[in-house]
């Protein structure tokens, strides 16, 4: 079960723009392997990331077959109240990993 | 007229030459920032790493090599095996008892008459002290486990033993560094102690030391040893690696870590 680690400021003054660092350790097998024994790998990479903002979709991305292994992901969020940062990695076979932060907005 | 031709000419092979030197990546000897990475005459990989893998390697977020340190310390205090044990129940709090212990491996085990890799070491204790099932090479356990132990010690000098009882491997593994190999019938020292700062076609060929293993390399796209990165190499100059953990590697380990003595443990470190 990959583990996302997560860095997101737990105090952040109203309007202010803070930044959101991820990364989780995913092989992302792009599917365009073969095994030693010569048989194709199936793909299995994490497809989508989506972060919610106190249930408000706030940053989605979709993911390719060329994203590195263990994805690293950084972007920007403003403060606007305070509650919880939900943060999702969708697996091809359907497993979704998550994350959640608290923060306490001034 | 002809002098002229070929004074314009050395000056584009003059030209080629600098072009190709300033794409190396900058290091200053003197820059305080590469002071860590420097002991005497020898430099780390660090220093031949391109400025944006520094800069990963600089910042413990972005490093992915702490995804094996924090898997690491999931299972030190993991119980496995018959004796119901954790690495924990010995050894206690790993940041205390660990420290240190990584700048010291490879290193002799009076128990086993051998010298010993720290993968061999954690997997002795599960076998003898835990009963528990041996790490498989390479796998994810023993690679965080190894990572966890080693990064407890990082910022400490590589203080490597290579008198005493350990002094038949260390003499081994000079051998074996110094004796040409495979279908480009070369030596580790060739590359490593001869040419260092040179190219190998569009690599920059750094000293070779291993300070910072186990680490994240780009090219792999995940976390190796020490044991892997010497098997690699012995597959770029086209000769049959030495099988994980054998003898022969585990001198070559022995004595490429003495070569690095006194350079800082950087582990996990992130190269290209």
């Amino acid at each position: 079960m990959p583990t996302p680690r997560v860095k997101i400021p737990a105090q952040a003054a109203k309007g202010e723009v803070f930044e959101v660092k991820t990364t989780i350790d995913h092989d992302m097998e792009s599917g365009q392997r073969k095994d030693s024994a010569g048989k194709p790998i199936p793909r299995k990479i994490i497809n989508k990331f989506v972060c919610t903002y106190n249930g408000k979709e706030v940053f989605k991305s979709d993911w390719a077959a060329a994203i590195s292994a263990n994805p690293y992901l950084s972007f920007f969020l403003t403060a606007t109240e305070s509650g919880s940062i939900e943060l999702k990695w969708h697996d091809d076979d359907g497993q979704v990993y998550s994350a959640s932060h608290a923060i306490t907005v001034a | 007229m002809r002098k002229s031709v070929l004074a314009v000419s050395v000056a584009l092979v003059v030209a080629a030459v600098t072009g190709k030197a300033l794409a190396d990546p900058p290091f200053d000897p003197k820059d305080p920032k590469m002071a860590p990475y420097i002991a005497g005459d020898k430099r780390s990989g660090y220093t031949f790493a391109e400025p944006e893998t520094r800069a990963m390697q600089d910042d413990d977020f972005t490093n992915p090599g702490f995804l094996w340190v924090e898997e690491g310390k999931k299972l030190w205090s993991k119980a496995e095996g018959a004796a119901g044990k954790a690495c924990k129940d010995c050894h206690g709090d790993a940041e205390k008892s660990m420290k240190g212990v990584g700048a010291v491996y490879p290193r002799f085990d009076p128990h086993v008459n051998s010298v010993l890799i720290l993968e061999q070491k954690i997997n002795q204790c599960r076998t003898e002290r835990m009963k528990a099932d041996e790490w498989k090479w390479d796998s994810k356990p023993l690679n965080a486990m190894t990572t966890f132990v080693k990064h407890q010690s990082r910022g400490m000098p590589l203080a490597v033993q290579a008198d005493g009882p350990a002094a038949p491997y260390f003499e081994m593994g000079r051998r074996l560094y110094l004796q040409r190999r495979g279908l480009n019938d070369v030596a580790c020292k060739h590359c490593h102690e001869d040419y260092w700062g040179q190219h190998l076609r569009t690599e920059l060929l750094s000293q070779g030391m291993p300070n910072g293993f186990p680490q994240y390399r780009l090219k792999w796209q995940t976390l190796g040893t020490a044991q892997k990165r010497i098997r690699g190499c012995n597959e770029e100059v086209r000769a049959e690696p030495y099988p994980w953990g054998s003898i022969e590697n585990v001198a070559l380990e022995l004595y490429a870590t003495w070569r690095a003595n006194g350079l800082k443990v950087e582990s996990p470190a992130v190269r290209k």
